[in-house]
C-alpha cells in the first residue's frame, strides 16, 4: 500500500507503560508500536484489560498517578511522550482529543455543558465565551441533539447516557482535531443512535481529514468504519492488518478466536459462538514465551520458551506468533 | 429557596420543642436546687423564693409556663444573677463568643482549605507529610492542654502577649490562635482526603485531556467538589464555636456565653442553662439550614429537591 509513502501523524514506538501497585509493577502496555495516518480510521481491538485504553492514556498524558509511560509518541514529528504540561496543553484538546469509555462520570457534575464545551475553544481557539457558546451549539446541533439550546444549560445529571455520551463526542470534535481518539465511543448508545455517530465520525474524517483511532469490543464497529485493525492481547499487539484481512483471513489464533466469538449476518445459524477458553493474563507476573500460551489451541514448545514478535504474514498483515 | 427556608424553620419548631423538654427535665433530675448554699437558708425563705420563681407548682406546669414565655420571647430571670434576665446574660456573652469564634473559623477555613489543597496536589512528597504530621498533632491535642501551653509558652515565658483578661485586641489574640488550630487541622485533613479523591476522578481526566491549565482544573473543576464535605463540616463547626468554647473561655477569662452554660449548671439556675441550651438549639439548626442553601448553591443535583 501507499501508505509507507506518507508520514503519519502520530507515529508510536515501543510504548510502555508501568504501574507500580501493592503488588509490584503492572506492565498494562508493552512495546506498541503503531502509525496513523491523516484521514485514516484506525481500529483497536481486544478484551477487556489488553490494555487498548491506557495505550492512548499515556499518549494524552492522563494516566494515574501511579502510572508511568516510556518510548516514544511523535506528533507530526514532535515527541509527545512524557511533554511538560504547557507544551502538552497547546496539542491536547486542541489537535488531539480523546472521548472516554465511560459518559456517566466523564463530564464534571458541577458544570453546565455550555460552560465544559465553551471552555475548551475559549482555551485553545481564543474565542469569547459568547462565541464559544454559539460555536458549542452547532455543534450539539451536529451529533443531533434535541433542543440543544435547552441542553447548552443543563448539567450532565439532567441528561441519559447516551446524550452524555454526545456532548462528549461534541466536546471532542470543537477544534476539529486532526487526531479523535474514540474509546468505546458507543457502547452507551442504541443502534440508531449509534450508527448516527459512526456518520458523523466518516463525515468528520472526510471534511477536515481527522484521522480516528476507534477503540472497542464491538467487531460490528469495526468492519463499519475501521480502515486498518490491531488487536491486542495483554498488553501487546498480536496483529495488524488491513480490516478485511483481519475479518477474511485473520492469522493470529487469538484474532481467529475473537472473531469466532462474534456473531455475524453472513455466518449460519446453526453455527454455534466459541469463547476463547481461560482468561486474560494477568500482567503482574512475566511469564516467558507468548501471552496467549495457555488458551491457544496451536500451542508448541517454542511458545512456551520465546516470545514471537510480529513478523509479516501471507496476506501483508503483521502477527505475532510462531506459526509463521 | 424561600419554600427551602420556611420548610427548614417549621421543620425547626419540633427540634426545638424535643430539646426543651429534655432539656428542662433532665436539669431539674440532678440532685440540688438554685438556692442551695454553703449557709442552709431558713426554710421560709426558701419557701418565699420557691414560690416567686413559680418552683412550688407541679413540674407540668412549670413546663407549660416555661413554654409560654419562650413563645413571647421571655426566657425568664436567672436564679443566680438576680438582677438580669437569661435574655440579657445571653445577649452580654453572645458578642464576645461570637467575635472569637467568628474569626477563629474564617481564619480556620481559609488556612485549613488552603493547606489541604496543597497537600493533596503534593501527595506523598515531604510537603504533604509535614501538613499532614501538623494536622495530626492539631487534631490529638485536645484545647485544654492547648490553650494553658499557649498562655505559658507565649504570655509567661516570652510575656508576647497577656495571659488573659478582655477588652483589647491583644487579649485576643492567643484564645483565637487556641480555638484556630484544632480546626485548621481537622479542615485541612478533610479537604485534603476530598481533593485527592477529586483529583482521580473521571471529570478531571477529562479536563486536563481537554489541554486546561492546571489553574483552571483546580478552580474551575476541582474546587467545587472537593469543598462540598468542608461546607457540611464547617455548618456545625461554626455553630459550636460561635457559642463559646466552654474551656477556652474559662482558661483566658473571656466573659463570653460559655462560661454561662458551665456557671449556670454548676449553680442549677435552671432558667440561665435553658436559655444558653435552646438559643445553642437554634443556632445549630440556624448554620445547617445554610449549609444547606450553600449546598444547593455548589451541587446542581442538590438545586431540584
Ligand atoms: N492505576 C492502575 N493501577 C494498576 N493497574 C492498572 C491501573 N490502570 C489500569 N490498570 C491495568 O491496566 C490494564 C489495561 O487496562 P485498560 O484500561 O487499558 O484495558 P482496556 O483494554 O481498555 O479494557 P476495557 O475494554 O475494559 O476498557 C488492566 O489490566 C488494568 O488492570
Ligand atoms: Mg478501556
Amino acid at each position: 500500500m501507499s501508505e509507507n509513502m506518507k508520514t503519519p501523524i502520530l507515529s508510536v514506538v515501543d510504548l510502555k507503560t508501568t504501574f507500580l501497585t501493592n503488588d509490584g509493577p503492572v506492565e498494562a502496555v508493552h512495546n506498541v508500536s503503531f502509525d496513523i495516518f491523516e484521514s485514516e480510521v484506525l481500529g483497536f481491538v481486544g478484551e477487556s484489560g489488553a490494555g487498548k485504553s491506557q495505550v492512548f492514556m499515556s499518549i494524552m498524558g492522563i494516566l494515574a498517578s501511579n502510572g508511568r509511560a516510556s518510548g516514544s509518541a511523535l506528533f507530526k514529528g514532535e515527541e509527545i511522550l512524557n511533554l511538560p504540561l504547557e507544551k502538552l496543553n497547546k496539542i491536547r484538546g486542541h489537535h488531539l482529543s480523546m472521548i472516554f469509555q465511560d459518559p456517566m462520570t466523564s463530564l464534571n457534575p458541577y458544570l453546565t455543558i455550555s460552560k465544559q464545551m465553551s471552555e475548551v475553544l475559549v482555551y485553545h481557539k481564543g474565542l469569547s465565551w459568547s462565541d464559544a457558546e454559539k460555536k458549542s451549539l452547532e455543534m450539539l446541533d451536529c451529533v443531533k441533539i434535541p433542543e440543544a439550546k435547552m441542553r447548552l444549560k443543563s448539567y450532565p445529571h439532567e441528561l441519559s447516557g447516551g446524550m452524555r455520551q454526545r456532548v462528549m463526542i461534541a466536546m471532542s470534535l470543537l477544534c476539529e482535531p486532526d487526531i479523535l481518539i474514540a474509546d468505546e465511543p458507543t457502547t452507551a448508545l442504541d443502534v440508531t443512535v449509534q450508527a448516527q455517530i459512526l456518520d458523523l465520525m466518516l463525515e468528520l474524517k472526510k471534511d477536515f481529514k481527522t484521522a480516528i483511532i476507534m477503540i472497542t469490543h464491538d467487531l460490528g464497529v469495526v468492519a463499519q468504519i475501521c480502515d486498518r485493525v490491531h488487536v491486542m492481547y495483554g498488553g501487546r499487539i498480536v496483529e495488524k492488518g488491513d480490516v478485511n484481512d483481519i475479518f477474511y483471513n485473520p492469522f493470529h489464533p487469538y484474532t481467529q478466536g475473537l472473531l469466532n466469538s462474534t456473531p455475524r449476518m453472513d455466518q449460519n445459524v446453526q453455527e454455534s459462538l466459541v469463547a476463547i477458553p481461560g482468561n486474560p493474563p494477568s500482567l503482574g507476573q512475566l511469564s516467558k514465551g507468548c501471552s496467549f500460551q495457555d488458551r491457544c489451541d496451536f500451542c508448541m514448545p517454542k511458545c512456551l520458551e520465546e516470545r514471537p514478535d510480529l513478523k509479516i504474514t501471507t496476506s501483508g498483515g503483521l502477527a505475532a506468533c510462531h506459526l509463521i | 429557596m424561600l419554600r427551602l427556608i420556611l420548610n427548614r424553620i417549621l421543620g425547626a419548631i419540633p427540634t426545638l420543642f424535643v430539646i426543651i423538654g429534655i432539656s428542662f427535665f433532665m436539669i431539674r433530675m440532678a440532685p440540688g436546687g438554685p438556692f442551695d448554699q454553703e449557709r442552709q437558708l431558713p426554710e421560709e425563705i426558701i419557701a418565699n423564693l420557691n414560690k416567686v420563681y413559680h418552683l412550688d407548682e407541679p413540674l407540668y406546669q412549670q413546663f407549660g409556663r416555661y413554654l409560654w414565655g419562650i413563645l413571647q420571647g421571655d426566657f425568664g430571670p436567672s436564679f443566680q444573677y438576680k438582677d438580669h434576665t437569661v435574655s440579657e446574660l445571653i445577649f452580654q456573652g453572645f458578642p464576645v463568643s461570637l467575635k472569637i469564634g467568628g474569626i477563629a473559623i474564617v481564619l480556620a477555613a481559609i488556612i485549613g482549605i488552603f493547606l489541604g489543597t496543597i497537600a493533596a496536589l503534593r501527595q506523598n512528597t515531604r510537603v504533604d507529610y509535614l501538613i499532614m504530621g501538623f494536622s495530626m498533632t492539631g487534631i490529638t491535642i485536645p484545647s485544654f492542654v492547648m490553650a494553658p501551653l499557649l498562655s505559658l509558652v507565649i504570655g509567661v515565658y516570652l510575656r508576647l502577649l497577656p495571659v488573659g483578661g478582655w477588652g483589647d485586641l491583644k487579649h485576643m489574640v492567643l484564645p483565637i490562635i487556641a480555638l484556630t488550630l484544632p480546626q485548621i487541622a481537622y479542615i485541612a485533613r478533610l479537604t485534603r482526603g476530598s481533593m485527592i479523591e477529586v483529583l482521580r476522578s473521571n471529570y478531571i481526566r477529562t479536563a486536563k485531556a481537554k489541554g486546561l491549565p492546571e489553574r483552571v482544573i483546580l478552580a474551575r473543576h476541582a474546587l467545587r467538589g472537593a469543598l462540598l464535605p468542608v461546607v457540611s463540616y464547617l455548618g456545625p463547626a461554626t455553630a459550636g464555636i460561635i457559642t463559646g468554647s466552654v474551656v477556652i473561655e474559662k482558661i483566658f477569662g473571656i466573659p463570653g456565653i460559655g462560661r454561662f452554660f458551665v456557671l449556670g449548671a454548676l449553680n442549677r439556675d435552671y432558667t440561665l442553662v435553658m436559655g444558653v441550651v435552646v438559643f445553642y438549639g437554634i443556632i445549630i439548626i440556624l448554620f445547617n439550614l445554610i449549609v444547606d442553601i450553600l449546598y444547593g448553591i455548589l451541587d446542581p443535583k442538590v438545586r431540584y429537591e
